[in-house]
């Protein structure tokens, strides 16, 4: 797997070699450091500790600071990535180059917060009418069947709390890469509200 | 939102700088198979929409007596040039009255003499 962190920008168009436009998510990444590393002789399993964004000192407590090893100044976001293809060392800085022989992506970023919201956004369900004398309007309506079950069972749809949620978007193509301004465009929406960190990794379910 | 503006000012090109009302000539390349040709699409320019890099322009003629409307995007790449065919003196941003007009209501008024290069192109000339 290769995976970077990168930072949601927004979203644009631009036109393919086809002279088609295409809406694209940008997301700038700024050099990924090398961490640490996770072995299987002393971790149980392989996996590469990138860091992105430096803190001030006074922010950065002593027990936060002693992950890091010497050399490194303290990072606030730290993300593993298991089994890294690249071969990399600690103290390396990692950049979009790597996605280069890349056409697909996976991107993994925390929804959008949408509140407590009843089934109809929350689910997809349909409704009731408005009219008509109906009083059936936006309800969950029956959850516990008749004499048998006679309980709702568990995992029912159900109003509640929706959004803010670890969202992964699978195989979005990559439409360029920018090695110089650090960022990348990929086809298509991605989850988060700007600004926001995102995870990006090689398409798991894409050949390469 | 910086490097989004800079993403998208990358692909602005210098167009002719057509306005509403404007009778215009889009020389609009058509790929068929392997072969590329160019289409030529003629008529009355009656609205720009949106901003950036997705504004687009919508050209209506009236072919064989049946009004045709065609949206293209500004800078697209597919447009290999534009050309005002005759200058409009319109004192609206759209003119989709026209579509309810037949014969010589749907007709705009020439501008004579035509129009001084806009701002945004002088600049670029100066350059």
């Amino acid at each position: 797997m290769l995976g970077l962190i990168g930072k949601k920008m927004g979203m644009t168009q631009v036109f393919d070699e086809t002279g088609r436009l295409t809406p694209v998510s940008v997301i700038a990444v700024a050099p990924n450091t090398v961490v640490g590393l996770r072995t299987t002789d002393k971790d149980g399993y392989q996996a590469v500790v990138l860091g992105v964004k430096e803190m001030k000192a006074k922010h950065v407590s002593k027990p936060y600071a002693g992950q890091f090893p010497e050399g490194i100044t303290p990072k606030k976001v730290i993300r593993e990535m298991r089994d890294f293809s690249a071969p990399v060392e600690v103290g390396q800085a990692l950049d979009v180059t790597l996605f280069e022989k890349t056409r697909y992506v996976d991107v993994v970023a925390n929804s959008k917060g949408k509140g407590f919201q009843g089934v109809i956004k929350r689910w997809g369900f349909g409704g009731g009418r408005n009219t008509h004398g109906s009083k059936f309007h936006r309800e969950p309506g029956g959850t516990g069947m008749s004499t048998y079950p006679h309980h709702t069972f568990k995992n029912r749809k159900l109003p509640g709390h929706m959004g803010n949620a670890r969202v992964t978007v699978q195989n979005l193509k990559v439409i360029k890469i920018d090695v110089e301004n650090g960022y990348m465009l990929v086809r298509g929406a991605i989850p988060g509200p700007r600004n926001c960190m995102v995870i990006v990794s090689a398409a798991v379910k894409k050949a390469k | 939102m910086n490097l989004i503006r800079k993403i998208e000012a990358a692909q602005v090109k210098e167009m002719t700088d057509i306005k509403v009302g404007d009778t215009v000539r889009v020389n609009f390349k058509i790929v068929e198979g392997k072969t590329e040709r160019i289409q030529a699409y003629e008529g009355l320019v009656i609205a720009f929409k949106n901003a950036g890099i997705s504004r687009t322009f919508t050209v209506r003629k009236t072919s064989y007596g049946v009004g045709v409307e065609r949206v293209f995007p500004l800078y697209s790449p597919r447009i290999d040039s534009l050309e005002i065919v005759r200058f409009g003196k319109v004192r609206r941003a759209k003119l989709y009255y026209i579509r309810d007009k037949v014969g010589k209501k749907a007709k705009i008024k020439e501008l004579l003499g035509g129009r001084k290069p806009a701002f945004r192109s002088l600049q670029a000339a100066a350059k």
